[in-house]
């Protein structure tokens, strides 16, 4: 066929120019999806340890997304000798399963976060976030004084698990869901992935912990830090072989 | 008016970016706001300068060319201009929802729904407009810038489309949650990011530098037989290689490594349409010294030729693993995005403005000044980067003698107080030479109102002597 009758058709241009354009993303998206190893198994006696985010984690996540941390923190180590001794074992594709939309981020102006939970105590979370530079000197993060002046905002916290529940999310709606998901994850998480206790669940966490410090009112921070405080540790790498991740890979 | 908003939103999107480049710099900058902290205006600089100017450009100059190369008027100039208003609100919207915290988290498509489905709807009615106008075309050969804005409207509708495929919350709330997660959210992004590049700042800006460049140069397109290639070649290639961008993350390996070879070989398009332009710029090099707009698109094509040939060379798994996450991938960007998409669309602009308001250019020299303003903040602006991405990679992975890491994070982040001063110094002479080419433009078209006004005198006081 000669090029000449291409260039003579728009019709002709625009069906080839779709087709064209379809085939790398259908050979690279698609088979994600079926090919088994994508995402590794990570269970523990038969319990998957890398859970969906209880209600108040949840929400710091969406305030980890709504003042853009993924634009200068990662969340996903890479299988190198500096960054093992840096940060740890590397991330795992399960680890970031739950996570509509992933935040494994591009540019590392602040270090790698996808294992920071639990590094630093949640005092230490609260002052860095306030105010950077009085913990790290050289930081050139902003202030983030307002996480601890605004008042958590979690009246839909049920609309958003229910959304993410719709989008493949095991947060149970009936009771079925419910103890299919004690099967899963054991009662303890279960519990927390009940929509119909979302609100309950979310203040119980905060008046348990009390990640920011403040016990008359649950804070943005409260959520915040709770997220952070949780990130990278649902993976127990001294219960799993040496190899056995590699063999996903 | 497309071309108006253009200078607009070039002026609005980069100091954007000159702010936050000084934010990171000097920490102070961020005044303690929510709406002007860098996470929020990073979104607002990204997306103003790329859909605003450079959206705002390739609206003007594709109904320009595909009206001048088809000798037909758009197919419906009121549909035209709800793209016009369906794109400046879009963007709009997008950069005053960032500033208050309404964001997708997604790089590049961070809008959150409802503008989601206005762009949309947007898309398709450009699509409508500009296919339709080719459809009427007087002459029977569709000329090749075409063949590359028909490419990049359709690869940016399935992009966009695809890419935002997400569950509202509910119906009042603008907060939504992705379809897809983790690993497969991840490709899809990078499939997306990639050729918002590729099509948006690639595809169609060889459509705006095949008009532009044979028409300036008074010469015709060197090969046509190359651009053929070249085109099919580069609509193919360019959509497999969005996984470079997730080499050594938990993507299974096989998809990083198919996207290595694809951007390895994306070199050769990406080069025969430099070399197609370039040599169709040579035979005119004498108008190199006389004609600004000339110097505008051969640095541009420089430029394109330079940052095509970096792209596939980050794209290996060992250079990426030192260049990911730091500051080169931010230098290679802007030697994409500024020295050649913006140079480009300056030059075409240049050569366009005068003949839309029928008049000159206000000033050649300022045309002069603006020209050696950006190539220098660029040149200042990359060289920084690349200090500073190729020193922070190699002080990450260094070790000392016993063979613990020589370097903490946080000195590495000091080292780059220095080479992020510079940029931001480098990013205010682009600035300003934007800021000049605003007034030229503003003053070209209040001379061409003087202009038409006095001929509409002159001639009004002929037919009263008649």
């Amino acid at each position: 066929m000669k090029h000449e009758k291409i260039e003579t058709h728009a019709g002709l241009l625009i069906v080839l120019t779709l087709i064209v354009i379809s085939i790398g993303g259908l050979v690279e998206i698609v088979p994600l999806y079926f090919i088994d190893s994508t995402v590794e198994e990570v269970k523990v006696s038969g319990i998957e340890t890398v859970r969906p985010y209880t209600p108040l984690e949840l929400r710091g996540r969406d305030l980890y997304q709504r003042e853009g941390c993924y634009l200068c923190h990662s969340q996903m180590i890479r299988p190198f000798r500096d960054e093992k001794l840096r940060y740890g074992h590397y991330s795992l594709a399960a680890e970031s399963k739950y996570d509509h939309p992933f935040q494994w981020g591009s540019k590392r102006t602040g270090p790698d976060l996808a294992r920071v939970g639990k590094k630093y105590s949640n005092e230490w979370h609260v002052q860095h976030l306030i105010a950077p530079r009085s913990v790290v000197k050289e930081s050139i993060m902003p202030n983030y004084r307002w996480l601890i002046e605004t008042p958590l905002q979690f009246n839909d916290i049920a609309d958003r698990m229910r959304a993410l529940r719709l989008v493949g999310v095991p947060y149970s709606a009936t009771q079925e869901e419910y103890e299919d998901n004690v099967k899963r994850f054991g009662e303890e998480v279960a519990k927390q992935l009940d929509i119909t206790e979302a609100k309950n669940n979310l203040i119980q966490e905060a008046i348990s912990h009390n990640y920011d410090g403040i016990t008359a009112e649950i804070t943005e921070m409260e959520a915040l830090v709770a997220y952070l405080q949780v990130l990278g540790t649902m993976v127990d790498f001294k219960q799993f072989e040496d190899g056995y991740f590699s063999t996903f890979r | 008016m497309f071309t108006v908003m253009a200078v607009i939103w070039g002026v609005l999107g980069m100091f954007a970016g000159v702010y936050i480049a000084m934010e990171l710099t000097w920490p102070i900058f961020n005044f303690d706001t929510p709406a002007i902290t860098f996470g929020r205006l990073r979104p607002v600089h990204t997306t103003l300068v790329i859909f605003g100017f450079g959206g705002s450009a390739l609206f003007a100059t594709s109904y320009y060319v595909v009206q001048r190369t088809c000798q037909v008027r758009l197919s419906s100039d009121f549909l035209a201009s709800v793209t016009f208003w369906g794109w400046q609100i879009s963007v709009a919207l997008a950069a005053i929802s960032y500033m208050a915290g309404y964001t997708q988290a997604r790089e590049y498509a961070e809008m959150v729904w409802p503008i989601d489905i206005l762009i949309a709807v947007t898309w398709v009615t450009y699509l409508y407009v500009f296919v339709h106008t080719l459809i009427r075309r007087s002459q029977p050969h569709i000329y090749v810038a075409n063949w590359f804005f028909v490419a990049f409207i359709l690869a940016t509708a399935v992009l966009h489309i695809f890419n935002n495929m997400e569950v509202p919350v509910s119906v009042f709330s603008l907060k939504s949650y992705s379809l897809h997660a983790g690993v497969q959210d991840a490709m899809t992004q990078w499939w997306y990011g990639h050729n918002a590049v590729g099509f948006f700042l690639t595809a169609a800006f060889l459509g705006m530098m095949y008009y532009f460049v044979p028409k300036q140069a008074g010469r015709p397109v060197y090969s046509y037989r190359l651009s053929i290639i070249h085109f099919w070649a580069l609509v193919f290639l360019y959509m497999w290689v969005g996984a470079h961008h997730l080499h050594w993350t938990a993507l299974p390996d096989w998809t990083s490594t198919l996207a290595a070879t694809f951007s390895i070989l994306l070199l050769l398009p990406s080069w025969g349409g430099m070399i197609n332009g370039i040599m169709t710029l040579s035979g005119a090099w004498d108008k190199l010294r006389s004609d600004p707009v000339i110097r505008f698109l051969i640095v541009a094509l420089s430029f394109y030729g330079m940052s095509t040939f970096e792209g596939p060379l980050m794209s290996l798994k060992s250079v990426n693993a030192l260049s990911h996450y730091t500051d080169w991938t931010i230098g290679h960007v802007h030697s994409g995005a500024l020295g050649w998409v913006a140079m480009v669309t300056f030059g075409s602009f240049y050569h366009l403005i005068p003949r839309l308001w029928e008049t000159k250019m206000y000033s050649d020299r300022l045309i002069f000044l603006h020209f050696w303003l950006a190539t220098i903040g660029i040149v200042v602006y990359i060289s920084a980067m690349w200090i500073a991405g190729v020193g922070q990679g190699l002080m990450l992975r260094a070790f000392d003698e016993y063979g613990n890491l020589a370097y903490t994070f946080i000195e590495t982040v000091e080292f780059l107080k220095n080479p992020y001063a510079v940029r931001a110094f480098g990013g205010m002479f682009f600035l300003a030479g934007m800021i000049i080419m605003a007034y030229n433009v503003f003053m070209t078209i209040r001379q061409s109102r003087v202009e038409r006004a006095t001929l509409e005198a002159k001639l009004a006081a002929k037919l009263a002597n008649v």
